[in-house]
């Protein structure tokens, strides 16, 4: 492998502010990395060479004139085929959206390629953001780079499959039910959901409008937070947008230190269904913690136990609005013959997946009069109890950790026709999604049973992600040092290069 | 309560999705699994308890009314199927105005 | 067979309801900063969020919020201190997509009236609820008969109207109007269109549909207290339609029910041309579109001070100023409406604040000027003359400089662009003569002339004197002042 693509996002960008590597050199090392493995891994649904170069030449050409330059400038990333961009095209993952070029592009992408970010290519995913594996693209899977028979965690898994893959430092994400953390945890790298709202929809296609929280990825802490920080902030264009600073997750990220910290165990999120290996690495990481100074408690959340199906109401609901566009009348797919009602049925059916299809009719279903209050109005009210079971626990500690997803990374096609096994998948990062608050995924090891990485997840109250980041510093020094070397050295099933 | 495939047909024919026989056959049951997994939220005692729709708690965000330039009618029709006379072409509507 | 609408009446008694949507003249659309203006070529007001592409979200026009306040003030409502959007789910080519973000359980402002003038008789309208959607696109349909949706081969979206904000206004049902339902609705409406018109709101123009009515219609047997199915009838596009529309439905639906059968329940088509309306969808299979809050917008929570100082810069409203007008200028009810439904109240407000009295303004605007705008086809208020002008015209009459007859030929060559009234009278020559002397001269021509006529006079006949009066107006060309005349003659032939 190219030293370029071994270095961290944070080393890339003083490299290339200092001016010892160019941006084109860069990124030339990145798209040779993808041509050399992404055969196998398949993150990737489009790569933006020529554009991406000719960002890369800008970047440099700024530079050279001394213009002032963002934190990322020169830095290559993976952007989730979720945000609409211009020059390359945004499927969603689907069939429906083949070849789509939007008019428009996202507020996160726009204001990250001003900054010098070099928006290399668009990565897979599972369709219009529903799964757990990107089985459910319409482009078929990506693989695991630790094992490329297996899954790696959806539904943003092609992002989190580049950024283990070493094709890209930095990656983009969404998560609306655990889609940034799942598959962080499952490919041994880092991923962090943002309060939500902290970080703008505009030009992110909608799935659950109350859930979607575009995201980072990253090698590291540090790098994440980069990338974090980068994106997050207020968006006029959106109206769910906080308007606030956006927490000081890099000066967080750079200073690692639990000493005093309260941290509470959510005991609710373990038990029948959790992988032996999972836990014990989880428990590990929670005595790391306690090593470090930390104080930890178990404290109960009674009602997460009931986010699931909540989460598998207010989701479908959004969504089978959300999706009703996609009609095939003024963008997308169109197919099928007859009158303008019998086309769009038609071009639906073709255009969208199994997963999607469920979704939509299962929302259609809880929203439909008459079944609106036993479903989607209590499933609200959950909702409700699940963010005060949230605020109780806040009330008494600092942050609350868990485990991110309780297996490690299964194998392709163990549940890909099984719907509610794979929704098990998302059991401990839906109360975050529910509440709007803010979590991460940090590598804590590897499963003994198979040898494949497991994610401690942390969460925080609703814009503290700093101490996310601050929590993820430590516990991911800690880490290194017992290890000796970063987690992801140790992937047999890396591609060597 | 179990949900039939005549009803998921229905569900189908809302949502405007023309499903085969055999995606019926294979998507009812499924449905039904699922649907009855989430009706568990209705063991949750939750009388009194207001609904969440947004989570952020805030209120009252707008713009003024100043115009913003737009698409060109080449950008919004980029992607039609089908275009004439500037507009997009769509097949018959069946449902009346 | 058909019933009359009187035989209707007696067995019936009608209950009248209306649904008004009117487009609010707002800079920029409801959710984004597309521009609104009217006839625009097709697709160029459009951008991603109007257009409803992936990825696109909404943010709310505020001046449509205060719009919407200034209306629901108006009309007496109470206004929402906390209220939100809903998506209403539904498939429609027009409907970007393919729901409608509008207001559901929570509009803006609820439970107001209006009151109505018809026949010197005030009925109270309830208003309901007034709430904020958005508009949809628009369609014309390819290769049928008519150009309308029936038989047509495909159809043509234009987006433009996408995403314009609209006003829905719903009455409560309406009742114990009896005979005069037809007159009540088409009071409501025009009585709402001046009133919106009076905010400035909107430029409520029902031919070119920034106002559109959908009325309800229902027959209650008469004493039974017990109110029938309604049908909602669309496509009433104009004031006489409203009437027509409640009155054909009227007619209708008793001839249905004297025959034993029921009404259904759905929607009908008004046609102008026949005046009757026809079976359109059947709202019997009631459409479910599955509401829930809008989860893309936050709450709308307007602060009390903001809709005090929006009620606070409320214009004087329509029934304020009727008010104040019929007592100032001590009119009947029959007499203003005459003078507002001639259109000529603003002018005649104008010509009295010029120095003309209510009378004489009146006189005029509604007599020669409201003719001579109906000759040439156009509204009173588009005819080449000021109310200052005719003010003046009026001052020069009561001066006796002008008599009537001159008057209008001052008129007459102002609105042919002669110049005011004062360049008129001198170019034309047109005082009257006050002179006693001329005078005298043209009355003895005409005893001279119309002898057995003058010794009438003499004998008493003091009412033969309009001959000789007449035929002095003829020689001295209407310039006489004919009062005068009549004097003269009598004490000529005294």
């Amino acid at each position: 492998m190219d030293d370029l693509t071994t270095k961290t996002a944070a080393e890339l960008a003083a490299a290339v502010a200092e001016g010892s590597v160019s941006a084109a050199e860069v990124t030339q090392a990145h798209l040779d990395r993808i041509a050399a493995v992404d055969g196998e891994v398949r993150a990737f649904l489009h790569v933006s060479a020529e554009y991406a170069l000719d960002q890369a030449r800008r970047v440099d050409d700024r530079r050279a004139a001394g213009e002032p330059l963002g934190a990322l400038a020169g830095v290559p990333v993976a952007v989730k085929d979720l945000f609409t961009t211009v020059g390359a095209p945004t499927t969603c993952g689907s069939k429906i959206l083949e070849g789509w070029y939007p008019p428009y592009e996202s507020t996160i992408t726009r204001r990250l390629r001003e900054a010098g970010a070099i928006l290399i290519g668009k990565t897979n995913m599972d369709e219009f953001a529903m799964g757990s594996s990107t089985e459910n693209s319409g482009y078929g899977a990506s693989r695991n780079p630790w094992d490329l028979a297996r899954v790696p965690g959806g539904s943003s898994g092609g992002s989190a499959a580049a950024v283990a893959a070493y094709e890209a430092p930095l990656a983009l994400g969404t998560d609306t039910g655990g889609s940034i953390r799942q598959p962080a945890s499952v490919c041994g790298i880092v991923g962090a959901k943002p309060t939500y709202g902290g970080s703008s929809r505009y030009g992110v296609v909608a799935f659950a409008s109350s859930l979607d929280t575009p995201g980072p990825f990253g090698r590291t802490v540090l790098d994440a937070a980069l990338l974090h920080e980068a994106m997050s902030g207020h968006d006029p264009m959106d109206s769910t947008s906080i308007d606030a600073p956006v927490p000081p997750v890099v000066a967080a990220a750079r200073h690692g230190d639990v000493a005093g910290l309260r941290v509470g165990v959510v005991t609710d999120l373990s038990g029948e269904g959790y992988q032996p290996g999972v836990m014990s690495r989880f428990t590990e990481a929670v005595e790391v913690l306690e090593s470090l100074g930390a104080k930890v408690t178990e404290l109960s959340c009674p009602h997460f136990k009931y986010a699931l199906p909540a989460y598998y109401l207010i989701a479908p609901s959004e969504c089978s609005s959300n999706l009703a566009r996609f009609d095939g009348m003024r963008f997308g797919l169109r197919t099928g013959a007859g009158s303008a009602e019998e086309i769009m049925a038609l071009t639906r059916a073709a255009g969208f997946g199994a997963e999607v299809k469920r979704r939509i009719m299962l929302g259609t279903y809880a929203l439909s009069s008459g079944y609106y209050d036993a479903y989607y109005g209590k499933a609200q009210q959950v909702r409700t109890l699940i963010i005060q079971d949230f605020d109780a626990a806040f009330s008494q500690v600092d942050v609350l950790v868990s485990p991110v997803t309780p297996t490690t990374a299964f194998r392709l096609g163990e549940r890909a026709d099984d719907p509610m096994a794979m929704y098990l998948a998302d059991l401990c990062t839906i109360p975050t999604n529910l509440a709007g608050n803010a979590a991460i995924s940090i590598p804590c090891g590897l499963a003994d049973e198979d040898g494949l990485p497991v994610g401690l997840q942390v969460m925080a109250p609703p814009l503290a992600d700093d101490r996310l980041y601050r929590v993820g510093a430590a516990v991911e020094a800690a880490f290194t040092s017992r290890w000796g070397h970063p987690l992801l050295t140790e992937a047999k099933g890396l591609i060597p290069s | 309560m179990p949900i039939t495939r005549d009803e998921v047909a229905h569900l189908a024919r809302l949502s405007r999705l023309a499903l085969s026989d055999e995606e019926l056959d294979h998507l009812a049951p499924q449905l039904d699994q699922i649907i009855s997994a989430v009706a568990q939220v209705q063991e949750v005692a939750a009388d009194g308890i207001p609904p969440t729709t947004q989570a952020t708690g805030i209120d009252n965000v707008y713009r003024d009314d100043v115009p913003v330039p737009c698409l060109t009618p080449e950008q919004a029709l980029s992607g039609a199927p089908a275009v004439e006379l500037q507009r997009f072409k769509v097949p018959r509507i069946l449902v009346e105005e | 067979m058909t019933v009359t609408y009187e035989e209707a009446l007696q067995t019936y008694e009608p209950v009248f309801g209306l649904e008004t949507h009117v487009e609010l003249g707002t800079t920029t659309k409801m959710f984004c900063g597309c521009l609104t203006a009217f006839g625009a070529e097709p697709n160029t007001h459009v951008c991603p969020v109007c257009l409803g592409l992936p990825g696109s979200l909404p943010v709310v026009n505020r001046r449509s919020i205060e719009f919407a306040i200034r209306i629901g003030l108006a009309l007496n409502c109470s206004i929402a201190s906390w209220c939100r959007f809903a998506r209403k789910n539904y498939f429609y080519p027009d409907m970007p997509k393919n729901y409608q973000i509008s207001q559901y359980d929570e509009p803006l402002c609820t439970d107001g009236y209006l009151d109505v003038l018809v026949g010197g008789a005030t009925i109270r309208v309830g208003i309901e609820r007034v709430h904020l959607e958005e508009d949809t696109g628009k369609s014309l349909h390819v290769g049928g008969a008519t150009g309308r949706i029936q038989g047509a081969e495909y159809s043509l979206v234009d987006y433009n109207r996408a995403g314009i904000p609209l006003v829905e206004i719903v009455t409560k049902p309406v009742p114990g109007t009896g005979y005069l339902a037809p007159e009540v609705a088409k009071a409501y409406v025009t009585e709402l269109r001046d009133v919106l018109r009076t905010l400035g709101v909107s430029d409520v123009r029902m031919e070119e549909g920034s106002m559109r009515c959908d009325v309800n219609t229902s027959l209650s047997i008469r004493g039974s207290g017990v109110w029938g199915t309604r049908t909602e009838t669309k496509n009433v596009n104009s004031l006489r339609s409203v009437e027509r529309a409640v009155r054909s439905e009227i007619e209708r639906q008793a001839f249905v029910l004297d025959a034993g059968r029921r009404i259904i329940q759905e929607t009908r088509h008004f046609h102008e041309d026949s005046g009757v309306t026809t079976s359109g969808r059947s709202k019997e299979e009631a459409q479910d579109y599955r509401y829930f809050p809008e989860p893309d917008l936050v709450p709308v929570a307007p602060d009390a001070a903001w809709v005090k100082s929006i009620g606070e810069t409320l214009p004087e409203l329509p029934s304020a100023r009727r008010a104040r007008l019929i007592e100032s200028w001590s009119l009947s009810e029959l007499e203003f409406e005459a003078l507002r439904n001639a259109g000529a109240l603003d002018e005649v407000e104008a010509t009295v604040a010029a120095g003309a009295s209510p009378a004489d303004a009146r006189k005029w605007w509604l007599g020669e000027l409201a003719r001579r705008a109906n000759d040439s086809g156009v509204d009173v208020s588009e005819l080449p003359i000021t109310p200052a002008q005719v003010a003046r015209v009026a001052a020069l009459v009561a001066s006796g400089a002008l008599n009537d007859k001159l008057a209008r030929q001052v008129i007459d060559g102002v609105l042919e662009g002669e110049g005011t009234p004062d360049e008129v009278v001198a170019a034309r020559g047109l005082s009257v003569v006050s002179d006693d002397s001329a005078l005298l001269a043209a009355i003895d021509e005409a005893i001279a002339a119309n002898a057995e006529v003058a010794d009438k006079i003499r004998g008493g006949k003091v009412a033969a004197a309009g001959a000789l009066v007449g035929a002095v107006m003829k020689t001295t060309g209407g310039k006489a002042d004919a009062p005068r005349v009549r004097e003269l003659i009598l004490e000529r032939l005294a």
